[in-house]
């Protein structure tokens, strides 16, 4: 075993361990803590793939961003969102066995894949050096991904839009 | 042998070393990654050190500014000052609240200090010098800071003190409002030089043509939302001692307090060699291509210039308000910065062909005529808003008359 398949196998078992940990802490504010432990593990799985500039963004986006809403979300509600009751539901062994059974399919499937037994340097010989210059092309030209990526800003706009029409604050009329 | 090791030290060093580790039978890879790891050592280490003295430098500097003399009793102008005061918290005892969550709790303080660090990683010091040169390293800038703000909120959360709270909530409203412009101003430097690695965007600034003369606009707005993204005057209403006592880190004592204080420092110290790094030229200079220790000087003496305008700003100007602050960011600096990247990025695009000079010119006085347009409009803000205020005013006095 390579010293990068010790390093990926831990860093999984990080992400694994946490993503439980985010379901069955019982302190709000501790799940918010490990969703952002999982987050990191996944950022650092893509720059063992190589993949720098998504590493980065899934840290600027999921822990800049999205998990700093979520605790800043849960500090402004109640001082500490406890819950003292029971965890599990009574059904709980069937969605356990219905995830198992998701995952067992999805092994599966990805061991049929023809890359699934491909080792990094194969990958990593291809890619040429600016990277992210071709990310930005593929996302502008019209063959590759203008569509999506322009439906996506739109739908970010009018959140940005909606956002600010909530909270507008608006002065009674005068008189 | 002497030139090599004193125009390129770190460089001989790490050879020298090198020849050494190899001379004992190790296997390369096992001395680069030694090599790494001792390279990031002295960053980390030397970084920290250099905090002492940026304390007692800003220190004195306040003192002067304000008409005090600032530390001068314990050793030659004082300069022994820091040392003292960093034995004297090492002594201290740990205070950790009734109520507080301890993880999060001494979390807080460690994130705080590596965010800092984090940055040092892909800072150019000079010609082929840095840490590691990522092609993504603007965009590792702003993921850097995410971990700061994380750290802070997890202080306030984590000490159950309500202004430790307060504290916070100030503390992420301003970094997350202020980063906007701040990305905006950084993808000026990246339009301008074509990449996003620290390293390529130092290179593109040789012969004078620093981006600060391109963009002046960008480089104000980067300014005053580094200092902002800091948190010291004057946007340091995230730990106004007269509002919420000390904001954030009140409940922390010792040297976690500490660690808050040296991380405070040091980001200070470090978006100045941001700024050097990206509107500056960094290590660019005269000769500095050939020897490297010259540009490492050049390099330090412009974000001593930078650091010394955050400590000047810091000693003389007054703390806003909380919805000065948001005005600021959201309807001066952001629809500033929209304006100016999309100005520049037509600009670049149309003028490609165009010689530098020529280019340079055109955008710098883009930037001018977009800066002058922000300050006439805000002036028509301004002069309506005085005169609804006036009228305000006389109607209330007439009331007052007819009253008697």
């Amino acid at each position: 075993m390579s010293l990068q398949q010790i390093f990926f196998l831990v860093v999984s078992a990080v992400i694994v361990a946490s993503a439980v940990m985010v379901v069955s802490a019982r302190r709000m504010m501790h799940a918010a803590l490990w969703l952002i432990t999982s987050l990191f593990g996944v950022a650092i799985i893509f720059a063992l793939l190589q993949a720098g500039f998504f590493a980065v963004i899934q840290v600027v986006v999921y822990i800049g961003a999205i998990a700093i809403l979520i605790i800043f979300a849960v500090m402004l509600t109640r001082r500490s969102l406890e819950d003292p009751g029971g965890q599990l539901i009574r059904y709980w062994w069937l969605a356990a066995l219905a995830g198992l059974g998701v995952f067992v399919a999805l092994v599966g499937v990805l061991s049929q894949w023809s890359g699934f037994g491909a080792s990094l340097p194969a990958l990593s010989t291809q890619a040429p050096p600016g990277e992210v210059s071709q990310l930005g092309l593929a996302l502008v030209s019209p063959d590759a991904y203008v569509l999506p990526f322009e439906v996506a800003s739109v739908l970010l706009l009018v959140a940005l839009v909606g956002a600010i029409a909530i909270a507008w604050d608006r002065k009674p009329p005068k008189g | 042998m002497i030139i090599n090791f004193l125009s390129d030290p770190v460089h001989f060093i790490a050879h020298w070393l090198e020849g050494l580790l190899l001379g004992l039978g190790l296997s390369p890879s096992l001395v680069g990654f030694l090599l790494s790891l001792l390279g990031a050592i002295v960053i980390a280490l030397g970084s920290m050190m250099f905090v002492i003295f940026l304390i007692w430098y800003e220190r004195k500097l306040i003192g002067r500014l304000q008409d005090r003399y600032g530390p001068n009793r314990v050793g030659p102008y004082g300069l022994i000052q820091p040392i003292a005061d960093m034995l004297k918290i090492f002594t201290k005892e740990y205070i950790t609240p009734a109520g507080a969550d301890k993880v999060p709790y001494n979390l807080a303080p460690v994130l705080a200090v590596a965010s800092v660090l984090m940055i040092w990683a892909v800072i150019p010091f000079a010609k082929g010098i840095a840490g590691v040169d990522l092609n993504v390293g603007v965009l590792y800038l702003i993921a850097a800071g995410a971990f700061g703000t994380l750290g802070i909120m997890l202080a306030g959360w984590s000490s159950n003190n309500k202004y430790a709270l307060l504290g916070a909530f100030r503390v992420v409203a301003l970094m997350i409002s202020y980063e906007v412009p701040m990305v905006m101003s950084l993808l000026i430097p990246v339009l301008l030089s074509g990449s996003m690695g620290m390293g390529s965007i130092v290179e593109a600034q040789a012969h004078g043509y620093w981006f600060l003369f391109v963009s002046p606009l960008a480089a104000l707005i980067f300014f005053i939302t580094s200092v902002a993204e800091v948190g010291r005057a004057p946007f340091d209403l995230i730990e106004a001692e007269s509002e919420i006592v000390a904001g954030f880190n009140i409940e922390y004592s010792g040297l976690k307090f500490g660690m808050f204080y040296v991380a405070e420092f040091l980001h200070a110290f470090t978006v100045s060699l941001l700024f050097a790094t990206i509107f500056l030229g960094g290590w660019q200079g005269p000769w500095a291509e050939d020897i490297p220790i010259l540009g490492f000087i050049y390099y330090l003496i412009k974000t001593w210039a930078v650091y010394f305008i955050g400590i000047w700003m810091r000693g003389s100007l007054p703390r806003f308000r909380i919805d000065q602050m948001m005005d600021l960011n959201w309807k001066v600096l952001t629809p500033a910065g929209l304006v100016i990247v999309i100005v520049t990025a037509l600009g670049a695009k149309l003028l490609e062909p165009a010689p530098l000079l020529v280019r340079g010119g055109v955008l710098l006085a883009s930037n001018l005529v977009v800066g002058w347009m922000a300050i006439e409009i805000l002036q028509v803000f301004a002069r309506k808003k005085r005169r609804e205020l006036q009228s305000f005013e006389g109607r209330y006095i007439q009331r007052n008359a007819s009253l008697e």
